[in-house]
């Protein structure tokens, strides 16, 4: 058996079970990672030739499964494994990328008990398999809510939206789409990004490169920087946008600033493909949250947009989400709805059906819509507040530092800019839980547990360098 | 990429005024074809034309794609749905109708998400490896509770989306940590199997398994390939009701598969869909696996409760590996998530939840079972039917008895292609072009037009 190698360490490989993933994927672990994954193939050949004359895969001693090393567990859930053995009544869990309510529960939207209470009233429904693009209104109705009821796109018949398993199905059907039919296999992701982002587009069959995004010095966007990346991408390549609340960094480009990224992405000819995972959740207005993507759509270019209710809509394990490829023509709009069906089907037949009944159940009745609406702008004020609570508590301590980024940041996620030994420090001497990156998630903050964070953080950066 | 290389030139603009020109350009990789006079689309550009960069925006990344053919057997309810003529039945896709041809949801399922509302359970992420409640369950709905395999911990369970999904965490499974072992697929086998292999990146090759003459199996032709196959090959083994022939092996042959699979080294993966819902009994259905495993082998099983618990679009399944030690298992587990994560990150919740609640609780387990023999047993009714219709009416002295010795949801009628389509242009009957039929389609009502239709289009196309 293989010896674990730097491919399975944790800062490489952080996986998550959930949109908020932990580490970064720095460049350094890329180089590294090639390299590493360069290794495993020679050692695989060689295991393999070994392997051919072994004996009887019943011996006991022996497995034809021996050669696999055992995968590290995900680090978000390692946060949350070493939380739950933690027996401190003071703890928290800021790893968590759930919204979690004012008492630290989940939350399960009040709209959403009424729909599916309704839906299983409905005797006409019944659980025959739903097409390979999924639910045709939820559908319909995802498009509109990303791109605008009045989108020219839409009206146009340009827009193909397929059902998908939440944003990372979305994105995985999204990217092997693009691997398998377009011309360009660069796809250029934000530094930092989500960990599961370069997984998705790999496994895709997609070659990933990075463009500058976080600028540590000033906790904000490396405008330059991005400019300059962007800038000398391969005419065609893929560049991944987070649409809102950029996970893990919550930094987000102003208006003006996506407006000069739309310029140059398509003087390049750059293929912007949206990740849209918390629209509405950001600012609370679902429109706000989706100008970016709709200032593309307006220019009359092409691009991908993966969307996930999983948090604006709470249904986290329903896996519910949707993939939308805006074409130049109604026809090629058609030849890609027909390709993305041949992605699908090996993958998994048709998406599932309770999430999106529950969506499009909410989204195309005037009343649920509006409710839905109240219950989301609810969340995302209580995480504003939360940034607030936080800024202030550090602000009264005199807690050396600029920490304006808290409250400038948009999002579920802090990047607090701390290291990771001082996210040690707080979690071994306070209880606070967090991922190596010094994100926390906001969502996992109330306000009766806000000082206790200030306390940890302040002595976190007073007394860990 | 010869397209790429020109754009990276950006300081070439040119600018278009000509329209029918905008449509002939084509930015895709079509972008440099020769026209059939051998000239290019660039080379008709006059020095004094020019394309701006910003217009080249105007034809589409995606027009070169080709428009893909429906799929072949969910595009048949498509072709039926579109048809108007009111003696239309459907035959094509494998989900369960009542005697009155409509779809079903259990009773029991109906109750299991009465409780779970009632209950007021939260929708939290599962883990990537799924519910645990669901995996427990499952593992041991398809070994048997007791079975030492489980015991012993050798059981990697993890949820996946139906057997689709289940199928491709396998397949991925094997093309990352078995490179250039191939699957062995039957001929014929459920359309999708193929593709799942092909988009995982496993290269499969087929072994025998329908024999036309008979309507029945190719035992010898079946041995000969799985022995002809390198050491270590995948063999994927339809656990029962072989989607689309309904043809079995007997216990006996089953046993001389598995010894000749030992022989090879190779390694079963079997596609189980039909637990419980072939015979009726989940035990009885689960036997071969069972076989497997009880020899202590090493085994790869994706499970799927689409039909047995009407489940379909809750997208519900399982892919198991049972290897030879605790060990190993939980290293196989712990590879299969890292599969999952980048594909979806983790299974949807609903589905999961209800087969949890239905065979965690005796009440509603009994329940269960008692609609899956009801199923099972109005498709062997109506096979029943269908047969004796079929011979009387068919007075060519062929052996239409295969249709009572298949088993399971299909039957491979043994029409071909061109009489298929008979089929569905003359009769209105829309069924795979392999010449199967889906008998969970067929009501009592409707068995006599259909022997009518059979026996019109084997004797009268060809």
């Amino acid at each position: 058996m293989r010896p674990p190698i730097i491919l399975e360490s944790t800062t490489t490989f952080s996986s998550s079970s959930s949109s908020s993933s932990s580490s970064s994927y720095s460049s350094c672990d890329r180089r590294l990672n090639t390299l590493a994954r360069h290794l495993i193939d020679v050692n695989d050949q060689n295991q393999m030739a070994s392997q051919n004359i072994s004996p009887s895969p019943t011996a006991s001693s022996n497995s034809v499964f021996a050669h696999l090393t055992r995968a590290p567990e995900d680090p978000i859930l390692g946060v949350t494994v070493a939380y739950n053995k933690d027996p401190s009544p003071i703890k928290l869990n800021l790893g968590v990328g759930a919204y979690r309510t004012e008492e630290g529960k989940p939350l399960v939207l009040d709209v959403v008990r009424r729909v599916e209470q309704q839906l299983l009233n409905d005797v006409s429904r019944n659980k025959e398999y739903i097409p390979i693009v999924g639910l045709a209104d939820f559908n319909k109705l995802s498009a509109k809510l990303i791109f605008g009821a009045d989108s020219p796109a839409i009206q146009e018949n340009r827009v193909t939206t397929v059902q998908g398993l939440s944003g990372t199905g979305s994105l995985r059907v999204g990217g092997e789409f693009l691997a398998k039919h377009y011309h360009q296999r660069i796809i250029y992701l934000p530094q930092p990004t989500w960990g599961n982002h370069p997984k998705i587009f790999t496994l895709a069959g997609l070659t990933v490169k990075t463009y500058r995004y976080y600028a540590p010095a000033t906790r904000g966007l490396d405008f330059e920087g991005l400019l300059e990346d962007l800038g000398s991408a391969p005419s065609g390549s893929v560049v991944l946008l987070h649409a809102c609340a950029h996970n893990p960094t919550g930094v987000d480009p102003t208006l003006e600033q996506w407006e000069q990224i739309r310029q140059l992405i398509r003087s390049k000819s750059l293929l912007p493909f949206f990740d849209s995972a918390y629209q509405g959740f950001a600012s609370g207005s679902l429109d706000a949250d989706a100008q970016p993507i709709r200032l593309f759509v307006a220019d009359g270019g092409e691009l991908l947009a993966a969307q996930s209710y999983a948090k604006n809509m709470g249904l986290y394990g329903e896996r519910v989400g949707a993939l939308s490829i805006v074409s130049k023509s109604a026809d090629v709009a058609s030849l890609v709805e027909s390709q993305l069906k041949l992605v699908i089907r090996p993958m998994y037949s048709s998406p599932p059906i309770h999430g999106a009944s529950i969506v499009a159940a909410i989204l195309k009745d005037r009343d649920l819509f509006n409710d839905w609406t109240i219950e989301l702008k609810a969340m995302a004020d209580r995480i504003i507040s939360m940034r607030q609570q936080l800024f202030d508590a550090l602000r009264a301590r005199g807690t050396p530092g600029d920490w304006s980024h808290i409250i400038k940041q948009i999002g579920m996620f802090t990047f607090t800019g701390l290291n990771s030994e001082q996210v040690s420090f707080m979690t071994k001497e306070y209880h606070i839980y967090l991922t190596s990156d010094g994100r926390i998630s906001m969502a996992g903050l109330s306000t009766k547990t806000v000082s206790h964070l200030a306390d940890a953080i302040h002595a976190a950066v007073t007394r860990v360098a | 990429m010869g397209s790429s290389s020109v754009f990276s030139v950006a300081s070439a603009s040119l600018s278009l005024h000509d329209t029918n020109i905008k449509k002939k350009l084509n930015f895709g990789t079509n972008a440099f074809r020769f026209n059939k006079d051998g000239t290019n689309t660039f080379s008709n550009f006059k020095s004094s034309r020019r394309i701006s960069m910003a217009v080249a925006v105007n034809v589409s990344r995606f027009e070169g794609i080709p428009m893909a053919p429906p799929d072949p057997i969910l595009g048949v309810s498509e072709a039926f749905k579109a048809d108007t003529n009111a003696v239309k039945l459907n035959l094509g896709v494998g989900a369960y109708r009542t005697e009155e041809l409509q779809p079903y949801v259990l009773n029991v399922v109906k109750k299991a998400e009465n409780l779970m509302l009632e209950r007021g359970e939260n929708k939290e992420y599962l883990p990537i490896e799924g519910l645990a409640a669901f995996n427990k369950a499952t593992a041991e709905l398809l070994l048997g509770a007791d079975n030492p395999a489980i015991k012993q911990q050798r059981v990697a369970t993890v949820q996946g989306l139906s057997g689709t999904g289940s199928l491709r965490l396998g397949a991925a499974l094997i093309q990352r940590y078995f490179p250039g072992a191939k699957v062995l697929i039957s001929n014929p086998t459920w359309g999708n199997h193929k593709n799942i292999f092909n988009d995982a990146g496993v290269p499969w090759s087929e072994y025998r398994y329908y024999d036309p003459k008979t309507v029945g199996l190719d035992f010898e032709g079946m041995i000969e390939d799985i022995k002809s196959a390198p050491e270590g090959t995948f063999v994927l083994l339809h656990g029962c009701a072989h989607n689309p022939t309904g043809i079995d092996p007997t216990p006996q042959q089953w046993e001389k598969i598995a010894d000749l699979i030992q022989q090879k080294n190779h390694i079963p993966f079997f596609d189980v869909a039909y637990q419980g819902f072939a015979s009726g009994s989940l035990d009885e259905d689960a036997a071969s696996v069972r076989l497997f495993v009880a020899r202590g082998m090493e085994v790869l099983v994706a499970q799927s409760y689409s039909k047995n618990l009407g489940l379909y679009a809750e997208r519900v399944g399982a892919i198991n590996v049972i290897s030879s030690s605790p060990e190993s298992a939980t290293r196989v587990k712990s590879q299969l998530k890292r599969l999952a994560r980048p594909m979806y990150s983790n299974p949807p919740v609903h589905g999961a939840r209800i087969v949890a609640n239905i065979v965690g609780d005796p009440v509603l387990f009994g329940e269960w079972k008692a609609e899956m023999e009801m199923m099972a047993g109005r498709i062997k009714t109506v096979r029943q039917e269908l047969y004796d219709s079929i011979s009387s009416k068919d007075k060519s002295g062929k052996d239409w008895s295969f249709i009572l010795k298949q088993i399971g949801m299909f039957s491979f009628t043994g029409l071909n292609k061109n009489q298929s389509d008979n089929m569905t242009n003359k009769w209105h009957i829309y069924m795979t072009k392999d010449g199967r039929i889906s008998l969970a389609g067929l009501s009592l009502a409707k068995c006599e037009y259909l022997a009518d239709a059979i026996i019109d289009s084997y004797h009268n196309v060809s």
